[in-house]
């Protein structure tokens, strides 16, 4: 079962890398550098990954979530390759915002804050992203993508499916 | 010494203090919130803050030390003005709801908060919106009510490094929570209440009882019964404005009776109970029937976290219950036969100074005859509570006498409630038992006091028996690793959950107004309270007590007979989550 | 055989977003097509802060920095230029800019008027990833003459000598603080560089880092003998990247040439560096929140005295200074702190890096001598504001600093001189806002910024930001009430005076400094609701004058079908629709649009 063979390599490099920190000295102060590598493998931490770093490291797991949610890096759910932010301001409510939104949502699945199932995309609601001019709006990464139908969204979202 | 000037005036003072020491001793109260003397500082609340000459901005006394010459001001103008604002931005976070709150009249920010003079606010806005946590058996946790001193995380990672609870998140949104937010029922929590005792305000308070319990006290049908741990009399008293220290026995068994119980017994006496099978168990052990060194069992928090954080000593660990259990036990077999009561007609009530017995009682290997042992545990605060709610007035009573056959103890039974209690009434009996003569001198200075880690010594028959006595999880974890390394530096070791043992219990009163939870000159007091008791006692030793004698010839037979293994003795099973012992304590 | 030519190309984050790498493929294939390969060296430069005209790179001979250079400008490029010796001038980036100057440093005195590059020396004329390249310009020679001809004590005696401050913000002398670390017992002791940065604009220690990794390195290894620690520590952000793999490989390059290590260059002194990463904290950069960051915490900071030079990482005596700090180092050693100790002012020696941003026309990183005025670096050096606007306010040290007015523009730089005016050197932030900016509004900014950063830990901080916070934005929404004002000041002062750490302590100079400074603007909008610079969107609105025209360019663009009006008759907007959103003020080519 490859899923169940994805899931045991991760766990091994993970072991690997905390194998490595209990080595220096103070191996307990390696925690960022674990979490780092925790969500560089798994892309976000989850209490089992948590769980298994408090085993392992000997760290309360109450410390491991304390540092887990102090630092903007570490992301506790699931994030896909690419975010989708769709702009729900004005504009772009009166432009048919919603209409785009609807057609995001059935065609990956997902609701805000949620990611799809291929890890590809994680669907976020924005407030206005000040391009009014081209409502109703998306911004997908760093780009802009205005003037949106939802024939135009979906041959957008196909050219990140490539 | 060196000369420190306080708001101009020269005081003599000791070198190497903090500015708040050393005013503490020339007679300035210096205002403080998230300082307690027996955690690390935090300086976090700025309540504590004063102006040093020279210094660019405030500083907050509890950490700043003093040196020769310093001038310090504690209430300047300005200075009043900003520790009042401070108060009121924690205030203006927290819901309003004084009235119908658990602590009104005995908070820490309700009394900070009158005595800074607020009497308007100014920066009122969003304020935080947060679940409570209704899951423990024992505690409560309300995050609105939380005001983020950290002194529960820092005395359940610092004194019962249990590191239960952390800062999670940061700036306006940290909140005090377990792991992942995870229900207290499912993290490593071990029920102690520490938490409770500390926290300033209502944002940790133990699983409250006392309206179900009104309930059932009015109820005719079944029989009402009550038992009283040894460290509830010790301290109860405070509750009511007394000093530390005034043992209230007689009191609270009149009192309990005007609440409704029909039928009020001791914990001391299930305590000779315990002395009784754990004393004969050590001995057996002695004799190469089970591991050594034994520990003690008594402690519900230390059972939890022997399960959860220690597994690999189950075997060493004492299989007799807790005097509560064993007591709860008795009531509905031994005494529901003595007055012909079918035993779910009877409600056990454990009036406890503890929170984590709340879920002790919840274990289902604790049932007898099909039935939870103990129906109800109420701790110190609650029945102090239902009291006053009452009208009953506690100071101007009549005392009574706790019932029979239940109800007669030894002063061994008295002194389990303070730290080394449980080992020096075993000793006092275990001394006998194993060398057919009676142990002189029982009063065993060494494991008394309130060092972490107490060790002593006997010698029974020509053999040396060491023992060890550790209280608050945090000493027991060290006592622990001790006895890992050198199994045979120890023979029995007693463990106790809170610090003090149970006086320090997580269901005591609250401290009152300028004193401090957990401060150890009250806790001194209240142990003092239960040697009194002791040492005005002529039955001293649990195998004396003639009720004693008498279940075991009416009921149980002999110590470890089936039947008392039936009735009197459990098991224990590693759980999950693990707990963590970290090798370094870290900044939460 | 050396070569004739050299290029260096530009691998910041924004000229790479550019392309930069496609560019250099299509430069090597360009060079040997034309048989230059081998006489021509292609260096990746760090950020060479012009990141507005990237890709940026720069040829040589001639010193020539050519901007916005596609792939298919490539082969001009080295036809004319490195073949016909004619800079293609279509693409030279400005002769006057400030970069233009500095890249001519090899005899062009005129580079040397305003701008002295001390730490940032070696950044853009060096191959950041060699070793050789930094051996070369002397890299590594501080260490040893430090190694073999000074004592500790005489290293301190030099730091403290030549006058130098902790250039993260607080200013602390250096050489004390070296002096107390040494001093300090502990079972080991530490050295730490302070790379997290995190303010909102700032890219000094990035820059540097990545421009020229081995002079933060070489001021650790000196730092270590001076203090006697045999540990080194870089703290930085994990949003640095290319930073973190720059410094990764000169710490292998180090080690490998015997300057990291057991007993280096042959001597009984051994140090060695590891790199810690951050994750997104700015209170990590105060330095007890950093220490528990490196122990594995949350970045909280706690109450000092114990300062980290007598207890600071796992309770060890630790020296910490910012990459800025470290990087003066060797140049100290080498030139001495005579030398170092002329440049500057009485109390603040040396230079200042600046990262020069917001409505001035030359924007990037800036190094000038203490005492250089607020003046010299906007206009001389900065080249004043575009668009012939009025400066309004320069702000310095980012969300912990202020906003000074125009009648401050004489300020000279250094530490006393700046807090005297009401805001702080800080790490070098330098924001200038021009007329268009609502004071009221960028204060917001700040704070907005600092509240989300706070860690939490103490009351003044977390609560009272969040209140300050919450009353600029009613003044900004139009909602401010008579005493807000009052309220924020009383605020900020308690907050300075009692927060735990410097974040918080520094947290209302945004707000107080505004409040000082333009007051007036605060006033129109609490009591006349009026935004000055019409930037609060609640309190103006869009109207149309009689110069409309009815062309019905507006009522087209309006995304919320707010205009409306016959062809060739005047429009009108319907307030209720608007959303403000400026779309028809920016499109209306008859000045027929007016917030009001």
């Amino acid at each position: 079962m490859p899923v169940e063979l994805k899931k045991v390599s991760k766990k091994d490099a993970l072991k690997k890398f905390m194998d490595s920190c209990k080595s220096l000295p103070n191996p307990e102060s390696q925690l960022i550098a674990i979490l780092h590598k925790a969500q560089e493998i798994n892309g976000y931490l989850n209490k089992e990954l948590m769980d298994d770093i408090a085993l392992e490291m000997n760290i309360p797991t109450a410390h491991i979530w304390g540092v887990a949610t102090f630092y903007h890096y570490f992301k506790l759910v699931p994030q896909g390759k690419h975010s989708i932010s769709v702009c729900l301001g004005t504009a772009c409510y009166v432009k048919g915002a919603e209409e785009v939104l609807n057609t995001i949502r059935s065609e990956l699945k997902v609701n805000f804050g949620q990611t799809t199932e291929d890890g590809l995309f994680t669907l976020q609601e924005a407030r206005c992203l000040g391009a009014c001019g081209l409502a109703p709006v998306i911004m997908i990464d760093d780009r802009i993508y205005g003037e949106l139908t939802p024939k135009k969204v979906i041959e957008i979202l196909n050219t990140y499916r490539k | 010494m060196i000369t420190i000037y306080i708001n101009d005036k020269p005081y003599k003072v000791e070198e190497g203090q903090t500015i708040m020491q050393a005013a503490d001793k020339v007679g300035f109260r210096i205002p403080r919130l998230c300082y307690h003397p027996k955690l690390s500082i935090e300086g976090a609340c700025r309540v504590c803050i004063v102006e040093v000459e020279g210094a660019k901005n405030y500083v907050a006394s509890c950490a700043f030390p003093v040196s020769e010459g310093m001038k310090i001001k504690t209430n300047s103008e300005e200075l009043r003005r900003a520790r009042r604002d401070i108060v009121e931005l924690i205030l203006d976070n927290h819901p309003q709801d004084c009235h119908t709150c658990e602590r009104d009249g005995i908070c820490e920010l309700q009394r900070l908060a009158f005595s800074m003079g607020i009497r308007k606010r100014h920066f009122e806005g969003e304020r935080k919106h947060y679940e409570k946590d209704l899951s423990s058996t024992s505690v409560v946790r309300d995050p609105n009510k939380c005001i983020l001193c950290g002194r529960c995380v820092r005395i359940c990672s610092e004194i019962q490094k249990a590191n239960v609870l952390g800062h999670a998140h940061r700036g306006f949104k940290t909140v005090v929570m377990p792991a992942y937010n995870m229900p207290f029922s499912e993290s490593v929590c071990t029920t102690c209440g520490q938490c409770i005792n500390v926290c300033p305000t209502a944002a940790f308070v133990e699983k409250n009882y006392t309206q179900e319990l009104f309930q059932k006290l009015n109820d005719k049908s079944i029989v009402k019964i009550a038992q009283i741990a040894p460290s509830v009399r010790a301290a109860i008293g405070e509750a009511f404005g007394l000093e530390a220290g005034k043992a209230m026995e007689h009191e609270i068994v009149a009192a309990l009776k005007r609440l409704g119980f029909d039928y009020v017994f001791d914990t001391q006496f299930s305590a000779d109970l315990t002395i009784m099978e754990e004393g004969s168990e050590f001995l057996e052990r002695l004799q190469g029937k089970g591991k050594l060194p034994m520990i003690t069992s008594c402690s519900s928090a230390w059972m939890k976290c022997l399960e959860q954080f220690h597994p690999d000593l189950i075997e060493n660990v004492s299989t007799a219950k807790s005097p509560m259990s064993m007591m709860s036990a008795m009531i509905k077999t031994y005494f529901a036969q003595k007055i012909k009561r079918d035993p779910k007609d009877i409600l056990s009530v454990a009036i406890m100074c503890c929170t984590a017995k709340k879920y002790e009682a919840s274990r289902p290997e604790l049932m007898v005859e099909g039935l939870p042992a103990t129906d109800m545990v109420i701790t110190t605060r609650e029945i102090a509570w239902m009291i006053k709610s009452s009208g009953i007035d506690l100071l101007d009573i009549k005392g009574e006498n706790f019932d029979e056959p239940l109800g007669l103890s030894s002063g061994a039974g008295t002194i389990f409630g303070t730290t080394g209690g449980v080992m020096e009434a075993a000793i006092r009996t275990a001394y006998e038992l194993y060398t057919g003569e009676t142990l002189l001198d029982i009063e065993i200075a060494d494991i008394r006091g309130f060092k972490g880690v107490k060790e002593g010594k006997v010698i029974m028959d020509g053999k040396e028996i060491r023992v060890a006595v550790a209280h608050g999880l945090g000493n027991a974890n060290e006592v622990l690793e001790i006895a890992r390394k050198d199994p045979s530096r120890y023979h029995f070791i007693e463990i106790m959950g809170c610090p003090g043992g149970c006086i320090g219990g997580g269901g005591q009163p609250y401290a009152g107004y300028n004193s401090i939870p957990l401060d150890e000159e009250c806790l001194k007091k209240r142990a003092e309270a239960l040697y009194g008791l002791d040492r005005n006692k002529t039955i001293r030793r649990s195998h004396e007590n003639p009720d004693i004698q008498r279940i075991y010839k009416e009921f149980l037979g002999r110590p470890l007979s089936p039947a008392a293994h039936k009735l009197l003795h459990t098991h224990y099973k590693a759980k999950e989550p693990r707990g963590i012992i970290p090798v370094v304590n870290a900044v939460l | 055989m050396p070569s004739r030519y050299v290029i260096t190309l530009c691998d910041g984050p924004s000229c790479m977003h550019k392309k930069s790498k496609e560019i250099e493929m299509v430069i090597k294939s360009e060079l040997e097509k034309n048989g230059l390969l081998e006489k021509t060296r292609v260096m990746l430069s760090g950020c060479l802060g012009m990141c507005k005209k990237g890709p940026v790179m720069i040829v040589n001979p001639g010193y020539t920095i050519y901007g916005g250079i596609t792939e298919k400008d490539i082969p001009e490029i080295i036809q004319k230029h490195l073949l016909k010796k004619q800079p293609v001038a279509r693409l030279v980036i400005d002769e006057d800019h400030l970069y233009n100057r500095f890249f001519r440093i090899f005899g062009d005195v005129d580079f040397f008027r305003k701008q002295m590059r001390i730490t940032l020396r070696n950044c853009g004329i060096m191959d950041p990833e060699s070793i050789e390249d930094y051996l070369a310009l002397r890299g590594y020679e501080a260490l040893g003459k430090v190694l073999t001809e000074m004592t500790p004590q005489q290293v301190i005696a030099e730091v403290k000598k030549s006058g130098l401050r902790g250039r993260g913000g607080a200013g602390f002398p250096t050489g004390l603080k070296w002096e107390i670390t040494a001093k300090a017992e502990g079972k080991e002791k530490f050295v730490i560089c302070n790379a997290d940065e995190g303010d909102p604009g700032a890219f000094m220690d990035r820059s540097a880092i990545e421009g020229d990794p081995h002079t933060v390195i070489e001021g650790m290894i000196i730092g270590g003998y001076a203090v006697g620690s045999s540990r080194g520590i870089v703290y930085i952000r994990a949003e640095y990247p290319l930073a973190v793999k720059r410094l990764e490989k000169a710490i292998v390059d180090a080690r490998q040439e015997g300057f990291l290590g057991k007993n280096i260059l042959g001597s009984n002194f051994s140090f060695d560096i590891e790199i810690r990463l951050g994750a997104g904290a700015f209170v990590c950069g105060e330095e007890t929140a950093l220490i528990h960051s490196i122990e594995g915490s949350r970045g909280m900071p706690r109450p000092r005295p114990p300062f980290p030079s007598v207890s600071g990482l796992f309770g060890n005596p630790t020296l910490i200074n910012n990459v800025e700090t470290w990087a003066n180092i060797p140049v100290i050693i080498l030139d001495g702190a005579d030398w170092f100790s002329s440049i500057g002012t009485e109390k603040s020696k040396g230079t200042k890096v600046f990262a020069l941003a917001g409505k001035i026309k030359n924007t990037g990183l800036v190094e000038v001598p203490m005492g250089t005025t607020l003046r010299e670096i906007i206009y001389e050096i900065g080249g004043g504001i575009p668009n012939n606007k009025k400066i309004k306010a320069i702000q310095t040290g980012g969300p912990s600093g202020g906003c000074l007015s125009e009648e401050y523009l004489d300020t000279k730089i250094d530490y006393e001189s700046l807090a005297q005016a009401g805001s702080i050197m800080g790490s070098g932030g330098m924001i200038i806002i021009d007329e268009d900016s609502c004071m009221v509004n960028i204060a917001k900014f700040f704070l907005e910024f600092t509240q989300n950063e706070s860690c939490g830990k103490c009351t003044p901080c977390r609560e009272g930001t969040k209140r300050m916070l919450e009353i600029l934005t009613r003044i900004t929404e139009g909602k401010g009430e008579e005493g807000d004002i009052e309220k924020l000041q009383r605020l900020g002062n308690m907050i300075k005076k009692s927060s735990l750490c410097g974040l918080g302590q520094s947290a209302p100079n945004p707000v107080l400094s505004t409040i000082k400074n333009f007051r007036v603007e605060y006033e129109e909008h609490i009591k006349n609701r009026k935004c000055p610079a019409k930037v609060c969107q609640s309190l103006f609105n869009y109207s149309i004058i009689d110069k409309c025209v009815g062309c019905g360019a507006c009522k087209k663009i309006c995304p919320t079908q707010a205009i409306s009006g016959q062809a060739k008759a005047k429009h009108a907007i319907d307030q209720s629709k608007c959303i403000k959103c400026g779309l028809c003020f920016k499109t209306c080519k008859f000045n027929a649009i007016i917030k009001s």
